[in-house]
Order: structure tokens, then sequence, then C-alpha cells
């Protein structure tokens, strides 16, 4: 039972840092923004298909097609700011999302036809790694990585780069930002690029471990909302730290019980914190 | 003395009846029917035949090979001419089709559309037994026989229905051979674990694993089963490697299949025999790679089964259709790529309508009923006969399974060897998996 219980922690926690990936994108976008981004499982799953054309097809190692998908995840949401969100940004919070939910029919409907429902995988082969009586799939180790690096790299952006600064600044307090000289319409854009840019990295390692579909997306994005409740709004460490124990919670859970109930714990546990600690549990830092 | 009259009479009488020899001579219908189509001479008749596929959704590959095999077989018979009845008529046929999305909720309105709008004399089952035991309700409500092929499912054959046919060996009969292998390689071992599939067909073959291997003294460490279309089995691997058993036994669907053998492999998890639902056969399967290495699959066909004439005289039954070989080769001829059994099962179902339309001499659905309920035969894809039962009528009672397995050849590549039973094989079992 031990080694069972060690087994699906770690593979939980592991999982864990790619779900702390996708929800960082949800919340960076609230944060600055304030939007809630209902496309976010749209362009995860689009980020999945990106891998699996640019290694099939493009013959590419799908660590090395990795980069290539989060460059077209900053633009994909980079260009949806543009078309669809610019304009509802200071519109009543519905608007905002009803725009959101609007890109994210459009993609689902497209791919739908595009690609069909039919399931599609990346078949790659990293090996494994074994300590112990835990014994890990390489794609989750090199996941795992990329998400530190992912997230070391995003805090370098946010608090040691001037581009950084006035994001922080816009999402602190968008008029006096702009009173100060910075082009708010500009770090908007690019805001919600970095939020889908994370969508799409996450994708893109979720595609190296299961098979997906267009709808794969949604899963995650139910996943995100919680992580990001979790963590707090608008804290990107504390999305990481609340993918993590979500993906470590789904692990353990069904070591004791069915997978089925793995969605109602999760929920549950959503609720309760919501009514508990409505600001998150790492609330207070931003 | 004849006079001019008369003589003119006789004449134009004899020229008359002359006419009427030479019309009669013409219109009679040639001997043999000849080759290609419309057909010389006599009425010609076209049956439709309706079904759904799965042109998208998760049962998409072996619903596509399915409606393959099945119109490999209407091509087949249009070409020969159409099925001959004894009245001469030529019975052709056509297929029409729709994508059922690999949804359930679909099936009903589009299976009453075949019959209502369609004018489906007959009916051919989607692929799965989900999908499959939802147009059942539809056969049956409209009293219009259903061969179902693609869907092993018992359940289906026990509400009383009486129009639907089974051309799949029962989901009973699946995995039971598997412990049978077992039994037979190794003395020693104790141990299965089953993890299944939450859907129809993957539980009643579990069910009936379990109570089999359970009466064989089999211990079941694990027991589980997993939604459809889950794609992390991480825990169920885990739960595995704690139990630590001799042999893991269940699976799915195709998708489903491949991904947790891939991560049985990923994980290092190393059972001595791994048997799995409906992937293993597929030439598909070995798309993951070493991961398939050594796993066994239970198969309704397999292209080097040894059914013939000979042996369908041996076994009393009546031999209808291609060889073994002309099947596989017409079939890769026809869609470039090697049949799997979800082909020849669509191409068995088939050849089940032509012998019972054959055996009745009428397209009556009455006596075509009457026909099915006497079948005793032999094709290509094995032996077929119902039960009549009220308990369980349609279900299929002669057909057995083949177990194959993944092994690597002289090349080092990966190809699919027959280990059981007996009787089929064509190579040894790999015991324990390397």
């Amino acid at each position: 039972m031990l080694s069972q219980f060690a087994a699906s922690l770690v593979d939980g926690l592991l999982i864990g840092f790619v779900y702390g990936v996708a929800a960082m994108g949800l919340t960076l976008i609230w944060g600055v923004i304030k939007i809630i981004n209902l496309a976010h499982g749209a362009i995860l799953a689009l980020a999945m298909f990106g891998l699996y054309y640019l290694v099939s097809w493009g013959g590419l190692n799908p660590y090395v097609a990795l980069p290539l998908v989060a460059i077209g995840g900053l633009l994909a949401g980079y260009g949806i700011y543009v078309i669809a969100v610019r304009r509802v940004v200071n519109a009543p919070p519905l608007s905002s999302l009803l725009a959101t939910f609007a890109v994210n029919m459009m993609i689902i409907g497209t791919a739908t036809t595009v690609f069909t429902t039919s399931p599609y995988s990346v078949t790659f082969d990293a090996g494994r790694v074994s300590a112990g009586f835990v014994t890990v799939p390489g794609t989750r180790i090199v996941a795992t990585v990329a998400a530190i690096i992912v997230t070391g790299a995003l805090y370098l952006f946010l608090y040691r780069s001037r581009t950084g600064r006035a994001i922080r600044a816009v999402a602190n307090n968008r008029d006096a930002a702009e009173l100060m000289g910075i082009p708010s319409g500009r770090i908007l854009a690019l805001s919600f690029g970095l939020g889908t840019m994370l969508a799409a990295v996450a994708g893109g390692l979720i595609a190296t471990f299961f098979p997906f579909t267009i709808l794969s997306g949604d899963a995650y994005q139910l996943k995100s909302f919680v992580i990001v409740v979790l963590g707090g709004l608008g804290n990107p460490l504390g999305a990481l730290a609340g993918g993590l124990i979500l993906g470590g919670l789904e692990g353990v859970v069904q070591v004791f019980t069915s997978a089925s109930w793995v969605p109602v714990i999760e929920f549950g546990l959503f609720v309760i914190i919501l009514l508990v600690r409505p600001n998150g549990i790492f609330a207070g830092r931003r | 003395m004849r006079t001019i009259g008369q003589l003119r009479r006789f004449a134009g009488a004899g020229l008359l009846a002359a006419a009427l020899v030479g019309c009669q001579a013409a219109a009679s219908p040639s001997a043999t029917g000849g080759g290609g189509s419309p057909p010389a001479g006599g009425p010609a008749k076209t049956i439709v035949i309706g079904f759904t596929t799965s042109q998208t959704g998760s049962l998409n590959v072996e619903s596509t090979r399915q409606q393959h095999g099945l119109q490999l077989w209407i091509d087949d018979v249009n070409k020969a001419g159409g099925i001959k009845l004894s009245d001469g008529t030529a019975i052709t046929f056509q297929a029409k089709t729709y994508d059922d999305e690999s949804k359930a909720d679909r099936i009903q309105e589009l299976y009453t559309k075949l019959i209502n709008d369609d004018k489906a004399d007959f009916l051919i089952s989607p692929y799965s037994s989900g999908l499959a035991d939802a147009s059942a309700v539809i056969a049956e409500q409209y009293t219009k026989i259903m061969v179902t092929t693609g869907a092993a499912s018992d359940g289906t054959y026990k509400k009383g229905y009486s129009h639907v046919y089974q051309a799949y060996t029962p989901a009973s009969h699946y995995l039971t051979g598997a412990a049978d292998l077992l039994a037979k390689l190794d003395g020693s071992a104790k141990k299965i674990a089953i993890v299944h599939e939450n859907d129809k067909f993957s539980s009643d073959v579990a069910k009936a694993l379990t109570d089999y291997a359970t009466k064989k003294a089999y211990q079941i460490v694990v027991n589980e089963g997993y939604d459809s279309g889950a794609t992390d089995f991480a825990s169920f691997v885990n739960k595995i490697s704690a139990a630590s058993p001799d042999a893991v036994m269940g699976g799915g669907h195709f998708a489903d299949t491949s991904t947790f053998a891939k991560q049985l492999h990923e994980k290092g998890v190393k059972p001595k025999m791994v048997a799995l639902l409906v992937a293993p056969p597929e030439p598909k399967f070995a798309e993951i790679g070493d991961a398939a290495l050594g796993i066994i699959g239970p198969s309704q066909w397999e292209p080097t089964v040894k059914f013939s004439e000979e042996a369908a005289k041996t076994a009393g039954a009546t031999w209808l259709g291609p060889k073994v070989d002309a099947f596989v080769s017409g079939y890769k001829a026809a869609y470039n790529e090697d049949p799997s059994y979800h082909s020849a099962g669509g191409y068995a179902a088939g050849l089940i309508l032509q012998a019972a339309i054959q055996a009745a001499g009428s397209t009556d659905a009455d006596k075509v009923k009457a026909a099915m309920d006497g079948l005793n035969m032999m094709t290509f894809f094995g032996l077929t006969k119902f039960d009549t039962g009220a308990e369980a009528h349609g279900l299929q009672v002669a057909h057995e399974m083949v177990y194959i397995q993944w092994q690597k050849g002289p090349s080092d590549k990966l190809a699919k060897q027959v280990v059981w039973p007996e009787l089929a094989k064509t190579a040894e079992a790999v015991y324990p998996i390397p």
C-alpha cells in the first residue's frame, strides 16, 4: 500500500507541475487584464495538435517542437486579444466572458471539422527513471523540468525586466500606469499572449503523455479554474503550488477509491476554498 | 383440291406460328447469368443494406475497417451478377450509411431514418456492443432482420429479440481462452489482475473472465474499471505494480487499450502475461513500439486461420464465400491495407445474409428469418450458427476466438503470431514477456 501511495503521489505531483503551468496562464490573464479566458482549454488543445503535426509531419523531436508551439501560443493570444478582447476590456465582466467563450466555440467548431473527434497521440519514448518502488516515464520528468524552467523564466521576466515591471504596473493600476507613459493596450495584449503561451506549453507537454482530441482541453480548463482559486487569483507562484496540490490529491485519491470520485473531490475542494478562504490559500502575495 | 384461298390461309397461319416461335426464343432468359452487371434477361432487384459507421469519434479505426469489409462483400456479389434466386431474379445490393460519431444517442435516430426514409431491407449493426445494442432496439421494433458484427456483448441477445443475429463470438468467451493459455503455460501462476473499460462489452468480458478464472482457482488481485475515454492509467498501473500479478488481463477498445499497454511499459511494469481486448490484433497496435512486445489479444479472426471447404465438410457445415487467401488479397487490393478481424467480420455479416437469402430462395423477410434460424455454415471467418431458443435468440454459438501475440520476427520486426488454440497456432507463446 505504501509503495502504491508513494508511486501515485509522485505521479500526481509530476503532472501537477504541468497543471500549474496551465493555471499560471489563466491566472496571469485574470491578474493583469481582469478577465476570465474561456478559450483557455481550446488553446491548450490546439497546442496539442500543433505539437502532433510538428512531430509527425515535421519529424521534429517533441521537445524541440515545444518552443515553436509556445511561440504559436503567444502569437495566437496576441491575435485573439486584438480581434476579440480589446474592445470589451473595460466593459462589464459578462461581455469579456462572452467574447472569450465565443472564441472558444469557434476554435472547437473549426477544429472538430478539420481534425474530427478521433483521438490523436504523439508516440515518443523517453525511457523511464526508477527509484525504489517508484518508476516514472521519462516524458513526465522532462515535463516537470520544463515546467520549472518556464516558471523561473516567467518570474524573472515579471520581476527583473522593464516589460515585466510594466505588466505588474498595469495589473496594479491601469490608469496610473498609463499616466506613467506605459502603453497599456500593448501590455494587455502581451499579457494575454503570455497567458495563452503558458496554456500552449502545458498542452504541448500533456500531448507527450496522453492521447487527445480537440475536446481534451476542457478537462484541463476546469482544473485550471480550481487551481487558480486554490492559489489565489492573479498569483502565478500560487498557481504552481495549487497545481501541485491538485495533482497530488488526484494521484492519492485513486489509491483509495475509484477514479470516478476524483472530480467530486476536486470540486468539493473548490467549493470549500471559496467558502473558507475565497482569496486562495496563498492570498496576500502578489 | 386446295383453293388458292386455303393455301394463302395455310401460309399465313404458318408464318404467324413461325413468328410466334421466333419471339418466344428471343424472350427466354439466357442459360447462364454471365459476368458483369446488369444481368442479362430476367428481373433484377436491388436490396438496400442499412447501417451506420463511426466516421468520427473514438471508434473510428475499427468501424471503418468493418465498413470496408461489408462494402467489399457488396462489390464482390454485385460484380458476380448478384445472388440468383430460383425464379431467375438477380439480387444486387446497395449500401446506405450515416456517421454515428461513435455516440449511442445518434444511433436510434439514424437507424429509424435508414428504415423509414432509405427503405433499408436488411440492417447491419454499427461497430461496438454499445452501439449495436442501441441499434438492435430499432431493428426489433420495426421487425427488420439485423446481423450484428463488431458486437460481442451477450446481453443484447437476452432481451427477447427475434430479429437480431450475432456474427461474432460472444463476450463471455473472449478472455476465457487466455486463462486456459495461462494454465497451459505456467501451472504455478496464481494471480491475475483485471483492468477493464467500464462499458457494456468490456464489463461483460471482465465479469465472464472473473467467474471463469475464479472457478479455475486463480486469485483476482485487482479488478477495476476505468471510464471510457480515460487517458491516464497511472493509478491502475501503480495498483498492478503493488499487487504483483502473474498476468494482467482486460482493456476495452482500441484507443484506451493501446494507451494502457503503452503506460504499463512506460512505468516498467512487467507481468509474465498481458492479454488485452480489441487493440492487439489490430495492425496499428504495433505503432506503440516495444510496448507491444509479448502482448496477447483475442481475435475473432486472423489471416492465418485454416477454415476451408474441407474443414466445413468435416464440421458438417455448408461452405460459402471466398477462401481465406482470396479474401485477404481482395481486401488488400481494394483498400491498400491488411484486413483486421473487424474487416473480416464486416464481410462475414454480408455472407451470412447472402446464405440466408439463398437458402430462403427469396428476399421476403419471414422466409429469410426462417433461413437464418436454420443456418449452419462456415466461411473464411469461421463457423456460424445461431441460438434459436427463446432465452438467447440470435446469440452466436459456433464461432470461436483465436489468440495472437506480438513477437519479434527474424529481422527484429514486431509481427503477430497465433498462439492459441493449439489447432490454430502458428508459433509457441512467448512466456514470460521478455
